[in-house]
């Protein structure tokens, strides 16, 4: 097998974006869940702050995605500019 | 160098893989079983003379959770007993594959599995009136539980049964590892997932028996979306299957392809496990308060589409990995 440097580099900054994305996505899946739970929680008790309650839901969220969209511009970095 | 046998190397791969199966496969069912005795216990304790019921119900629930476990149980043998075809180091890959998509892939499943059970049985010592509905709904919630171990047993049978015909080993070895850690790490968060919303659902019913049917169809609708990770993961292990991938000496092609696996499958962990938490807490609070079940259906969906975006990312990169680099 023919494995020289530039192609071992290559090699790892793939394996490395497949890490990067795949670990990184647990974290801010598991987060986001629990905000939607928590919502639906709060939805459930006061049905009439709907509204609100989604809003403040969806903002969470969005803190809760940015670890997963570092991710994904890590990855991209590896797979697009290494 | 040393130089390895193609036969034993196959040997050693069905024989590791085996292991794995059955080890990591035996977590899931034991903690799931465990939970449901535990909660059967509780149960009993608040109402003895319901123990009959309460038994069965627990044993049911457990069969059910134990199923992973069995589905693991049988790759294990069929790996150490089958008799395969030593012609290329592919099929080394294909078999250690087999093993870690059935082991990683019988976790999530044997754990949820559990949450309905328990919760079941706790529902029986509180509302004795309505046992079988309780029954029918942990069997609906916890066969849901199972379809990601069934997922990856039928990517462990693919990859030890399928003709690989004259594909070159490098890079497809690298596909079939990859292939099997897609499925087998995504089915564990989907697994957990549709377990919370189903213990959620046996726990409503118990508390309101009159909502019912709006209990079974939310967790049914939790639980779908919950199950979408373990189906990326399907999809990314079936285009490394059958994508037939030119031959390709380095080593950079065969990393992107174990990369692509390796990222599909534990970006589905997360997404999985939160669209359960979503599921389970939409799925208690149409049980206790009915008349939101618009706005709690809605606003559940909402936040599980936000949530699965980390593993819509991660289908992303595995398909970049695949087609692009």
């Amino acid at each position: 097998m023919a494995i020289e440097g530039a192609d071992l580099i290559k090699a790892a900054a793939f394996l490395g974006a497949g890490l990067a994305m795949g670990l990184g996505a647990i974290g801010p899946g598991v987060g986001e869940g629990f905000v939607g739970g928590k919502a639906c929680e709060a939805i459930g008790r006061k049905p009439e702050e709907a509204g609100l309650l989604t809003r403040t839901m969806l903002v969470g969220q969005a803190v809760s995605e940015s670890t997963g969209i570092y991710s994904l511009v890590v990855a991209l970095l590896l797979l697009f500019v290494v | 160098m040393m130089t390895f046998e193609i036969a034993s190397m196959v040997e050693l791969a069905s024989f590791a893989g085996a292991g794995l199966c059955i080890g990591l496969g035996a977590i899931g069912a034991a903690l799931g079983e465990g939970y449901t005795a535990g909660l059967a216990n509780e149960a009993l304790s608040s109402r003895p003379e319901k123990s009959g019921e309460i038994l069965k119900n627990m044993l049911v629930g457990q069969a059910v959770a134990e199923s992973a476990a069995i589905f693991a149980l049988v790759i294990a043998i069929l790996l150490i007993f089958l008799e395969s075809p030593a012609e290329s180091l592919l099929t080394a890959s294909a078999l250690l594959g087999a093993g870690l998509c059935m082991g990683f892939g019988a976790i999530g499943s044997g754990v949820g599995a559990g949450y309905p059970g328990g919760e079941a049985c706790l529902g029986i010592a509180r509302q004795p009136s309505v046992t079988a509905r309780l029954t029918t709904n942990m069997l609906i919630g916890s066969a849901v539980c199972q379809t990601p171990a069934i997922f990856s047993m039928v990517v462990a049978l693919m990859l030890m049964f399928m003709d690989f015909g004259s594909l070159p080993v490098s890079p497809t070895w690298a596909a079939f590892l990859g292939a099997g850690l897609s499925t087998g790490l995504a089915a564990i968060g989907s697994g957990l997932g549709g377990g919370f919303a189903a213990g959620a659902s046996c726990g409503g019913i118990a508390r309101n028996p009159g909502t019912f049917s709006q209990v079974t169809t939310t967790m049914l609708i939790g639980q779908a979306v919950a199950q979408t990770p373990a189906i990326f993961g399907l999809l990314i292990s079936f285009v490394l299957m059958f994508k037939a991938f030119p031959a390709y000496s380095g080593l950079s092609v065969p990393m992107a392809l174990l990369g692509a696996g390796i990222c599909m499958g534990f970006g589905g962990i997360g997404p999985g496990i939160g669209n359960g938490l979503t599921a389970q807490n939409a799925v208690k609070w149409v049980a206790r308060n009915e008349e939101a079940t618009g706005d709690l259906t809605r606003t559940m969906l909402v936040g599980q589409a936000v949530s699965q975006s980390t593993a819509i990312y991660a289908m992303v990169i595995s398909l970049v990995l695949i087609f692009v680099v």
